[in-house]
């Protein structure tokens, strides 16, 4: 039996033993999901026992190194223990923007004190981040951004709107993009820092989007003082670590449409459409549309395990995560839509436990953002126009 | 196992990238139409086809070939997409060795030596109506004396104008729609009874209709088990399928590479027209399908490779999703090549043709999407 067999062999046990069956259903609600922070409750005693096993055993982030609580697994083991997890429904034990964005983004630009201060708190779930990139007039231009950092002494002064930092109310510190030389050309002059949300003069505001719900905020900094040793990478290159964190952020996004466990598509319209005698959904246009579609979702899953191995291969396309993100989120807005067609009058329902509080349309309304979040789907095909195929001009 | 290939692969590629760059670029398809061939590939071809290994790549080591798998038939197929090559290599090489393998030692030994060295041909004979539906096979074989007695019609049987072997699906069992009652034959095409019409296709490709006129065969003849050929003709159609598709992701990267080339070099209204968004966005939205499509194509070979019987899943996501985009690929490569795409003299319009017969080839996106949703019971 070879190592990575073995390994497979010890994981599944390992899960087995340590995985309370309550974690191996499909998160349905926000409530599901566990972020950390310095404020966090856990929804359940199950809850609270899954995440502090899973990161007792380093696997709250399996591949990250085990000085910073990681589980330090290369890339093959990692896979296993997804594989793993989805065989058996397992939940994450943690979600946090410090896992999916700034920790690759710090282990690849941070200085070692900054890694040693800020990783082991994410691995732990101790401190819940947000993203401070977009500004009322710089989203998809996202580099015309104006929040100014003044110089001062040993610090900068921070001053500036963000917009759509998602749980921003809820965040511990924020890693943010901020004009470090307003005289440079406008990717020039930008650095990446970071702070606690906690300090003086920041404050957020909630915006209550479609889906009635108010997962991003309007974030504000009026005069807020940052010492000079947050900054992550060099000072005016911090476009750079910017691009970098998005790949990471548009591989997250794409695989937010990832429903490998869970009810077949065909079943759950089944539920609220019914059938014909011979067992077909009562609406083959319909069904001829969701096997349509699992044929791009199971081919979609088949792209994004082939970029993992050919990154972990040395052959990846840095800009590929662009063409996932993408996908992903087109498909996942087509899922819904199709959740919705399948659901009929009893998806319109907005309030009423018998519809856990409109959870279709709500969920639904919120892919509409998928397509337009961390990069729209208009610059995903620009980067891989540009940067892929080479066209000119683009 | 992770989706890329091994060193050994990326070499079988290279080396067969090589060899049908050289000896049969799409030039070479274009010059069998319009002599019009009178078998339309070329056999010399064929010989060099076995002597670089390719005729028995799936023939087992101990009748002469090199006992690899799907994913490895895939990587020569994909090379054939590219330079639209007609070779008998997916009729023989991929279909005819992965239903002989599963024959008894006689059949084995009696065909798979001559197959690997390239001296025989051999076709499979599948359909019958317009669309591919392998259960609605009515073609009959009825016990006679020791053997039985064939009658009915095939159509799109690759090279079955020049083949020295058929296998033959026919019923003796059971009625059409039933997995039950099928039966493969292994027919000599010379038999009394048997009659070949080469048919052109609108690729330039070759295949064939054959009827079978009280064609009378051996008990020997049978293939498998008689009335339990459901399955060996499944895992012979799934490799098949797999194939296709890789031909497929082969044909449309080629179409695409020429297409994104040209944007580079046409000049419109004083710019490139590859500077348009317009079709930059569209030309970024295939390069994706293609991708998506490699995988799934990949992901399919390897299952049939690694779990063949529980393979037909991936493969027909596989066929589903390489034949949509196949499909599309030649069509942005027509319109984005405007005028010059129309015309015969530009090859897009060859792998436009050659894609929708791969299409049609064991089942179209719409057959493979059906298996999903059947097999998924809704």
């Amino acid at each position: 039996m070879s190592d990575l067999d073995q390994f497979r062999r010890e994981t599944r046990a390992w899960l087995e033993a340590n995985c309370p069956p309550e974690m191996r259903n499909p998160v349905a609600t926000d409530d599901d999901v566990f972020w950390g922070g310095r404020n966090t409750k856990f929804s359940s005693e199950a809850q609270k026992v899954w995440f502090e096993r899973m990161r007792d055993k380093g696997w709250t982030v399996p591949d990250w190194p085990k000085q910073y609580g990681g589980g330090g697994l290369d890339g093959a083991e990692a896979k296993v223990l997804r594989e793993e997890m989805a065989a058996m429904g397992a939940r994450p034990p943690l979600s946090s923007f410090g896992i999916w964005m700034l920790g690759p983004a710090l282990l690849k630009y941070g200085t070692e004190e900054q890694k040693a201060e800020h990783l082991p708190k994410i691995t732990a779930g101790l401190i819940r981040w947000c993203q401070g990139y977009s500004e009322p007039n710089a989203g998809s231009d996202l580099a015309s951004l104006q929040t100014r950092a003044e110089s001062d002494g040993d610090d900068y002064v921070i001053t500036g709107q963000k917009i759509w930092t998602s749980y921003a109310n809820y965040a511990d510190w924020i890693f943010c993009l901020v004009r470090t030389d307003p005289t440079a050309k406008k990717h020039d002059g930008i650095s990446f820092i970071l702070f606690d949300m906690a300090s003086k003069g920041v404050s957020t505001k909630p915006i209550l989007l479609i889906s009635g719900k108010s997962p991003f905020c309007e974030t504000f900094f009026d005069g807020v003082r940052v010492p000079k040793s947050h900054v992550v990478g060099t000072v005016n290159r911090g476009w750079d670590v910017a691009k970098y964190l998005l790949q990471h952020e548009r591989a997250m996004i794409s695989g937010l449409g990832d429903r490998s466990v869970g009810r077949p598509l065909g079943q759950i319209a089944a539920d609220s459409i019914g059938s014909d005698a011979q067992g077909k959904l009562d609406d083959p246009i319909l069904r001829g549309q969701i096997a349509a579609f699992e044929v791009d979702e199971a081919a979609l899953a088949c792209a994004a395990e082939r970029a993992v191995d050919l990154a972990k291969a040395g052959q990846g396309h840095p800009a590929f995560s662009s063409a996932m993100k993408y996908y992903g989120t087109e498909l996942n807005k087509r899922r819904y839509e199709i959740l919705m067609s399948a659901g009929g009058i009893d998806a319109l329902e907005w309030e009423s436990p018998r519809s856990r509080e409109g959870a279709r349309p709500r969920a639904w309304l919120r892919t509409k953002a998928n397509s337009i979040e961390g990069g729209t789907s208009e610059v995903m095909l620009g980067i891989v126009a540009k940067r892929i195929l080479d066209l000119p001009g683009a | 196992m992770p989706l890329v290939l091994t060193e050994e692969q990326s070499m079988l590629r290279d080396s067969a990238r090589g060899f049908i760059n050289e000896k049969a670029p799409v030039a070479h398809l274009r010059k069998m139409r319009d002599e019009r061939d009178a078998t339309g590939f070329s056999r010399d071809l064929w010989k060099g086809f076995a002597e670089m290994g390719f005729a028995g790549l799936l023939v087992p080591e101990n009748f002469g070939g090199s006992g690899l798998g799907a994913v490895e038939a895939g990587i020569v197929l994909e090379e054939i997409g590219r330079n639209l090559m007609p070779s008998p290599f997916l009729s023989t090489a991929v279909l005819a060795v992965s239903a002989l393998t599963r024959g008894n030692a006689e059949q084995q030994a009696a065909y798979l030596p001559k197959i690997a060295d390239g001296s025989l041909i051999a076709a499979l004979a599948v359909d019958e109506g317009a669309k591919h539906r392998p259960l609605n096979i009515a073609m009959q074989a009825v016990r006679a004396g020791n053997g039985f007695k064939l009658n009915g019609a095939k159509a799109l049987v690759v090279d079955g104008h020049v083949a020295d072997l058929l296998i033959v699906a026919a019923r003796t069992g059971g009625n059409a729609g039933e997995r039950g009652g099928l039966t493969l034959f292994l027919v000599d095409p010379k038999a009394k009874g048997v009659s070949v019409e080469r048919t052109v296709m609108v690729d330039a490709h070759n295949a064939a209709r054959i009827n079978f006129d009280n064609v009378e065969v051996s008990a020997d003849a049978v293939l498998g088990e008689v009335d339990q050929g459901s399955d060996l003709l499944d895992a012979v159609l799934n490799i098949g399928r797999g194939a296709v598709a890789s031909e497929m992701v082969g044909l449309s990267e080629e179409v695409f590479n020429r297409t994104v080339t040209y944007l580079k070099e046409r000049k419109q209204f004083g710019k490139l027209i590859g500077e348009f968004q317009a079709l930059q966005h569209r030309a970024a939205t295939l390069y994706i399908d293609i991708e998506i499509s490699r995988a799934a194509t990949l992901k399919a070979l390897q299952t049939l490779d690694q779990d063949a019987a529980k393979a037909s899943h991936a493969v027909s996501v596989a066929k589903a999703r390489a034949g949509t985009t196949a499909t599309r690929a030649v069509q942005e490569g027509v319109q984005m090549h405007g005028g010059m795409g129309m015309t015969d003299q530009f090859d897009i319009g060859l792998f436009m043709k050659r894609a929708r017969v791969c299409q049609e080839l064991f089942g179209d996106d719409n057959y493979h999407a059906e298996r999903l949703a059947e097999a998924r019971q809704y």
